[in-house]
């Protein structure tokens, strides 16, 4: 028990230190506004990406309507906090319980589905959410939402990330629940053969993880500031799926590294000589296609960064790095 | 059992700070290289268009012309004695990509001033961003009222807005066409499209016609025949197509195939050489609303098209103009600023008088100019000055 | 009632079209389980690969179909060998990444100086539209050589399947392809030829595409593609008569939904039904209940 809580501590104080180092940089102007812009941009669509692993990478659920979900959980916010006046922060958790909600609702008839017929069903479904708020005048329709407030600081999105990425880690690994969820994706029928519920465990994965869409999407609204339907039509579910895809499925810090890598690249093209500009979304998608073919697992494929792997690693650095030293040394000498 | 799972939620972050990182080390050594030494001698504003996405010709249209803007300036002596440069972004014509790209552009390329772009759902965030830096904006062809209210006095447009095209269209139609009943067919998707079709009618139905028929299509849609099919049994005087051209093309094309023979009346998005390409014969005879036309004698335009063709090889379009002179005012600004302190030219700019290449430029208090509406007509392929129209 | 009739004439036109780029769709998929996203955008450059044997070629009609046909087996193959093959028995997501890469791909290069440049291209009309007029209903002969080439299309590829060797090969290698390798079969060469077909005839579609809606641009493939992925999984994926009836379904049901529902709400409505029905039959309208998918 002792030992947990050291660990504890440490973590938080890790977390603590890291968000200092990040608040110093930016503080500094060691990171100016543009990257903590790209930065925050890579918080938000992480809480989304990591729920889409847990549906997609631990449940084993084809879901192509994620962005759906975001779009839920933005316009709820959106709505809450500049026509009702509400706090942003009861809106973040009233994005999420929509979202969920609605996950639950949906998901009751069409988890029943497999593979690729469920995940047409989801896509299908994210462009009926969209046609519907175009047609609807009081969310704007085709124009949109603007003028909504900016509060996604960086503070709440690290805080949300780092929340999220807890209670995902804490479900797989350390719940009874969590094995259930795993054996669902492994084999379906010999779960329900064990007397696993399935059905209700794949409901349980799919609130949870599109609550997560929904949290983001409430982030999402209050960071750009100005939401359209279009901005989470089909082709953002996909670019979601990259995300975790890239990382390793059924890895969460795979999904952190997809993440970033994902939303870094494009702009990080942007600084490439304008012979090369001009070529960005062709670079991107041989870049995409070349990563799948040289790592089909994903980056992480179901394994995660931990401090032990971490150690070793730098342990066999620093032995390689000794060696080689000891040996010019020896050179010296000789 | 707690320990691992914030043990590993560390070294994530670490990994985290470690791209990041890894991201910020990369450019920003290079951009301080790049300010440093060129600081004195030039002056850098930024561009965005959509040079990749789905309307990459609008684009690179709209970046050409800004390229020319920036070569004549230059070769007139340059603003405040130093060059002009322009760095052009990309924002893939998706809200969420225009602000990393103008946020880019302020924080380090350190632009004085940023042009564009051209769809409103891309110029709305992208006039907060404007806004909380304090950078002035010149949106060139984002007509949705919005952009320039959510810009907090810091950003401007070269074109006019959505209401004031929906009015003449309207008034044109009545007027001129003598048209009692009209039919609108546009995208549902489209900001654009429903902003000004929304305008058309109040004003049509208020100046005595009558909007008999009102529906959409969806966006990627090409098969209008159904619709359409509607549209011919109830023989309208004028059908108001507010969309890009290329879709409007194909609408037409269709509507002539189904005996649709009634006049068919356009807004600015019809400004492109693809009109003619996709439309054909079909788009013959029709009317659009547009900020400029290339067949008059204003000797200015006449250059401008010219040199666009000889430098580009194709036509300009009216973006290509638009984006000229957004880039014009920004370097009239500077000049009368005297410096490129962002409030200064923010208020050179509200006392803009400025004569444009087509039209001359004031603006109005809500900063968007106070210029007329051109009605061109396509006939023999070619877009021809039809008619002038001052906003009252 | 004549213009209930027109708009059925105008459902199965468009209809036709999706049928047309389903067919392919659906035999990939029924044949190697892939949903190659990428397909919508060989469609696209079937067309225009049409439009540079038409212009530049001076081709006519039937040999600029058979070139782009050609052109475009080739690509699939390759794009098969390159970045598909090497993942054969990787995750179904990490493929499906693969797809839509692929599919980026080829929008971004065609698009590129090079080849078509930015600006949206007019397809020529390569055979003059000619209108006929039956008692007040109308539709074009452009109309009926869609229709035409469908269905022929549908039949000549349901013969391949179920009467040929190579079908008979390609229905194994679907069933279980190991046991297809064990069997002699040469999978490799299978799933080549597969994609070539599937390949060719998302090239036929482009054309045909083309003729109808004479607008070229690199994401005109992106919706036409979506809505025929739907008719694919609506007549039961991997079925090609059902992906015929499914883009007939899909064609009607966006067009009367337009007309006498709402313009607004149609792909809504689309997407409802397709919901609706494979909650009831979770295979789809033609498959078989008892095949685990």
């Amino acid at each position: 028990m002792k030992e947990t809580y050291k660990k504890y501590i440490k973590v938080v104080i890790g977390l603590i230190v890291a968000y200092a180092v990040f608040q110093i940089l930016f503080q500094t102007g060691m990171i100016n506004s543009y990257y903590n812009r790209i930065i925050r941009q890579i918080g938000i669509f992480l809480i989304s990406a990591l729920g889409l692993n847990l549906i997609l990478g631990f449940t084993g659920q084809f879901t192509l309507g994620h962005a759906a979900f975001m779009s839920i959980g933005a316009y709820t916010s959106a709505i809450l906090t500049r026509n009702f006046g509400v706090p942003f922060l009861l809106a973040l958790i009233a994005a999420a319980f929509t979202a969920a909600v609605l996950a639950i609702i949906i998901g009751y008839p069409i988890l029943r589905l497999t593979g690729d017929y469920l995940a047409i069903c989801t896509l299908g479904f994210g462009e009926i959410v969209k046609v519907f708020i175009q047609n609807v005048d009081y969310l704007g329709g085709a124009r949109g939402i603007s003028g909504i407030e900016n509060k996604s600081g960086f503070t709440v999105i690290f805080v949300l990330a780092a929340l999220c990425f807890a209670i995902i880690m804490n479900l797989i690994h350390h719940s009874s629940k969590g094995r259930a969820i795993l054996s669902v994706k492994e084999d379906e029928i010999a779960a329900q053969a064990m007397g696993i519920n399935t059905t209700k465990y794949k409901i349980i994965a799919f609130a949870i993880g599109c609550g997560m869409a929904g949290l983001a999407g409430g982030l999402f609204a209050h960071f750009s500031q100005f939401i359209d339907p279009k901005s989470f039509d089909f082709s953002k579910s996909f670019e979601l799926m990259t995300y975790v895809v890239l990382g390793g499925m059924g890895s969460l810090s795979g999904t952190v590294i997809g993440t970033s890598i994902l939303i870094a690249l494009p702009e990080w093209l942007r600084g490439l000589s304008d012979v090369v500009k001009e070529y960005r979304m062709l670079i991107y998608a041989i870049m995409l296609v070349s990563m799948m073919l040289f790592r089909p697992q994903g980056i992480m494929g179901t394994k995660e960064i931990t401090v032990a792997g971490l150690k070793n690693f730098f342990g066999k650095i620093k032995r390689i790095f000794r060696s080689s030293s000891t040996s010019v040394n020896k050179g010296k000498e000789a | 059992m707690k320990k691992n799972v914030f043990a590993k939620m560390g070294c994530t972050i670490l990994s985290l700070v470690l791209t990041a990182a890894m991201v910020t080390g990369c450019s920003s050594s290079k951009s301080s290289s790049d300010g440093g030494k060129e600081e004195s001698a030039e002056i850098v504003i930024g561009g965005v268009f959509p040079l990749t996405g789905d309307i990459p010709g609008i684009g690179s249209a709209m970046e050409n012309g800004a390229k020319l803007a920036v070569a004549d300036i230059n070769a007139a002596g340059g603003v405040l004695g130093k060059t002009l440069k322009l760095i052009s972004e990309d924002d893939q014509n998706q809200a969420s990509v225009a602000p990393n790209a103008i946020s880019k552009l302020i924080d380090q390329d350190k632009v004085a001033g940023v042009v564009g772009t051209y769809a409103s759902s891309c110029s709305i965030p992208m006039a907060t961003i404007a806004k909380e830096r304090g950078i002035p904006m010149i949106s060139i062809a984002s007509t949705n009222e919005k952009v320039t209210q959510e810009g907090g006095g810091y950003v401007f447009r070269a074109c006019f807005i959505d209401p004031l095209q929906g009015k003449v269209g309207a008034q044109f139609a009545l007027q001129k066409l003598s048209a009692a009943k009209a039919a609108m067919l546009y995208d549902k998707s489209q900001d654009y499209c429903v902003g000004i079709a929304d305008k058309f009618k109040t004003n049509f139905n208020e100046g005595g016609g009558e909007v008999v028929f009102d529906e959409t299509y969806n966006r990627g849609d090409s098969d209008f025949k159904a619709l359409l099919t509607k549209i011919a049994g109830l023989n309208v005087d004028v059908l108001y197509l507010p969309d890009n051209y290329s879709t409007v093309g194909l609408i037409a094309k269709q509507a002539r195939e189904l005996g649709i023979t009634c006049a068919i009346l356009g807004s600015d998005s019809w400004s492109d050489p693809g009109l003619v390409t996709v439309g054909g014969s079909a788009v013959e005879g029709c009317y659009f609303t547009d900020h400029v036309s290339f067949e008059t004698d204003n000797p200015k335009v006449k250059e401008f098209a010219e040199k666009y063709k000889s430098q580009f090889g194709s036509e300009p379009s009216g973006f290509s103009v638009l984006s000229y002179e957004a880039v014009l005012l920004m370097a009239n600004a500077i000049e009368k600023a005297g410096s490129t302190d962002s409030s200064a030219i923010v208020d050179a700019l509200k006392a803009t008088d400025m004569e444009g290449l087509a039209s001359n430029y004031k603006f109005d208090s809500d900063n968007n100019p106070i210029k007329s509406v051109v009605i061109n007509q396509v006939k023999d392929g070619k877009f021809v000055f039809a008619e002038e129209i001052q906003p009252e | 009632m004549t213009e209930f009739l027109q708009q059925i004439i105008n459902g199965i036109s468009l209809g036709s079209v999706y049928a047309l780029i389903s067919i392919g769709y659906t035999m990939v998929y029924g044949i190697i389980k892939l949903i190659n996203f990428a397909h919508c955008d060989i469609f696209m450059v079937g067309a225009y690969t049409g439009y540079f044997a038409i212009t530049t070629l001076r081709l006519g009609f039937i040999p600029a179909l058979f070139f782009s046909m050609a052109v475009c087996a080739l690509l699939g193959v390759v794009i098969e060998r390159v970045a598909y093959k090497p993942l054969r028995n990787s995750a179904k997501e990490t493929l499906l990444i693969t797809t839509i890469g692929v599919e980026l791909f080829l929008q971004n290069i065609i698009k590129t100086k090079a080849l078509a440049g930015p600006n949206v291209l007019n397809f020529p009309e390569v055979i003059p539209t000619a209108t006929f007029k039956i008692g007040g209903l109308q539709f074009s002969n452009i109309q009926l050589i869609t229709l035409g080439i469908s269905v022929i299309m549908c039949a000549a590829l349901q013969f391949l399947i179920s009467k040929t060797n190579t079908g008979r090969a390609m229905r194994a290698t679907s069933y279980d392809r190991d046991a297809a390798a064990l069997m002699g079969i040469n999978i490799n060469r299978i799933i080549s030829v597969t994609f070539a077909i599937g390949s060719a005839l998302a090239a036929t579609g482009g054309i045909v595409f083309g003729m109808l809606y004479p607008k070229l641009e690199p994401i005109m493939g992106v919706m036409p593609g979506l809505k025929a992925f739907v008719a694919a999984v609506l007549g039961g994926i991997g079925i090609v008569p059902g992906a015929m009836v499914g883009g007939l379904s899909i064609g009607l049901i966006e067009t009367l939904s337009k007309v006498y529902i709402s313009s607004g709400l149609s792909d809504a409505i689309a997407f409802i039904i397709l919901i609706i029905i494979l909650l009831v039959k979770p295979t789809g309208l033609f498959g078989k209940r008892n095949v685990k998918v």
